[in-house]
């Protein structure tokens, strides 16, 4: 039997919600992890296990995990450390799984890797060894680790997003790294400095499936493609009612297929276009884009949805799912067709995953 | 130098018992809220509940290293650092912070 698992990060814990493949009926368990804040929780499919990475005030970073589908978790940190006198690592922003290794991007901004299951974590050295690097500023949230995007078939190979340092890129298994932000703006530079080789506020990157290297993204300015693993950025802005959002969500088995949360911009209050819900939608790669409204609230929705919090499953059709600033859960069961809300009083949702397994 | 180091020596069976708050306890629910540990200094006695609960350490103190900002180590009614001195036969209040949200 299909099972069907909507993984919520939020300020106050995991929330897990289960299903079938009809995706109708759902029940919601949680919150787990010691109700600590949650930046990223993850389910992998290859084993099952399911992590959450995260930072409580009072004790410092942790990645939690369960392998029995959230009934119980254990937590570690071992190793999950910059060497004495650097500043210390104040929470885990992001997880995620590639060749049998599990990599976690922390505050501030580095990259660690464990190939134990998340019992123990190794320094990825090389990439805040990069020159660029006394030159990263932090965004609004931090400086920050939070996209992690492994090759699709090439284990060295790796991106990774830093707010706001840009998009970095290894393919030596992170001994060496280089940015790659070539064609995304930085509207907050001068006028003369727009397009820098880093310095990009990047809010999302997301792998386009079918095993090749594109890349969507969604930027503090713009949102772009890539066909090339990141060497050039095209925008793909035209017809979407604003340049700023923060998640992008791929399409598990289409290409051209995006959604994205477009909110008003970024200094107009951060939420809905017009105080109205909407995925945005494209099957072209960008070339177009459509609203998808149905079911989603069409007044007073002054939400915003964080960075991790828009999610896809891998179901035919397509399961889409985000999580809101407001603590509310919708998904759709269509592809972005027809929306319902699956929980409405959570705490701020950090992120949003999916893990369809058969048991 | 020397002279501390035979004040150290000297309290090599220093034993304290330390009081843990219940937030700590909820993670290591294994670890009773009053524990005795063999410790000359604050730094030690992490060590040695790290030794008795694995990853204790990571949540009391950061990579600086120093305690926890938002971690109160109570040692004779002060606020005490990792190297803060212990006496023989303290209580050592260990206390979260205000802190939330």
């Amino acid at each position: 039997m299909t099972r069907v698992l909507v993984l919520v990060g939020t300020k106050k814990g995991t929330f897990i919600l289960k299903s079938d493949a009809g995706r109708r009926d759902w029940s919601l368990s949680g919150p787990f992890c010691a109700t600590w804040p949650i930046q990223h929780a993850i389910g992998d499919r290859a084993t099952g296990a399911i992590y959450a990475a995260g930072g409580d005030t009072w004790f410092g970073p942790a990645v939690w995990k369960s392998t029995d589908l959230g009934e119980t978790w254990t937590h570690s940190s071992e190793g999950l450390a910059y060497a004495e006198g650097e500043e210390p690592i104040k929470a885990v922003w992001s997880l995620a799984p590639g060749d049998g290794a599990l990599y976690a991007g922390v505050e501030p901004a580095g990259l660690f890797k464990s190939t134990d299951g998340g019992t123990t974590w190794s320094h990825v050295a090389g990439l805040r060894a990069h020159p660029s690097r006394p030159e990263w500023n932090p965004g609004g949230a931090g400086l920050i680790l939070h996209h992690i995007v492994p090759h699709p078939h090439d284990p060295a190979k790796l991106w990774v997003g830093i707010s706001a340092a840009g998009v970095f890129y290894t393919e030596d298994g992170g001994e060496t790294w280089e940015p790659r932000n070539r064609g995304t703006r930085a509207d907050y530079n001068p006028e003369d400095q727009r397009y820098p080789e880093f310095g990009q506020c990047v809010h999302s990157l997301a792998l386009a499936p079918g095993g090749g290297e594109r890349l969507y993204q969604q930027n503090h300015c713009g949102m772009y493609r890539s066909d090339d693993g990141g060497r050039q950025w095209a925008s793909i802005e035209a017809g979407l009612p604003s340049t700023f959002g923060f998640p992008s969500a791929a399409h598990p088995r289409d290409a051209g297929t995006l959604f994205l949360l477009p909110l008003n911009g970024d200094i107009k209050g951060r939420y809905m276009p017009d105080a109205q819900a909407a995925v945005w939608r494209t099957r072209d790669g960008g070339g177009s884009w459509t609203d998808l409204r149905k079911g989603l609230p069409q007044e007073h929705a002054y939400f915003g949805v964080l960075r991790q919090a828009l999610a896809t499953d891998r179901l035919e059709p397509a399961g889409v799912y985000f999580g809101t600033s407001g603590g509310a859960l919708f998904a759709s069961a269509d592809e972005g067709e027809s929306w319902a809300p699956l929980a409405q009083h959570l705490p701020q949702i950090s992120s949003v995953e999916t893990l369809v397994i058969e048991a | 130098m020397q002279s501390e180091d035979r004040s150290l020596a000297s309290q090599a069976d220093t034993m304290v018992t330390v009081v843990l708050p219940r937030a700590l306890l909820r993670l290591f629910p294994d670890a009773p809220c009053e524990v005795s540990v063999q410790a000359r200094t604050v730094g030690e006695m992490i060590a040695a509940l790290d030794a008795r609960w694995p990853g204790m350490r990571d949540r009391l103190q950061d990579s600086t290293p120093a305690v926890r900002r938002h971690i109160n180590v109570f040692v004779d009614g002060r606020r005490a650092k990792l190297e803060t001195v212990l006496e023989d036969g303290l209580k050592v209040y260990v206390l979260t912070a205000i802190s939330g949200g």
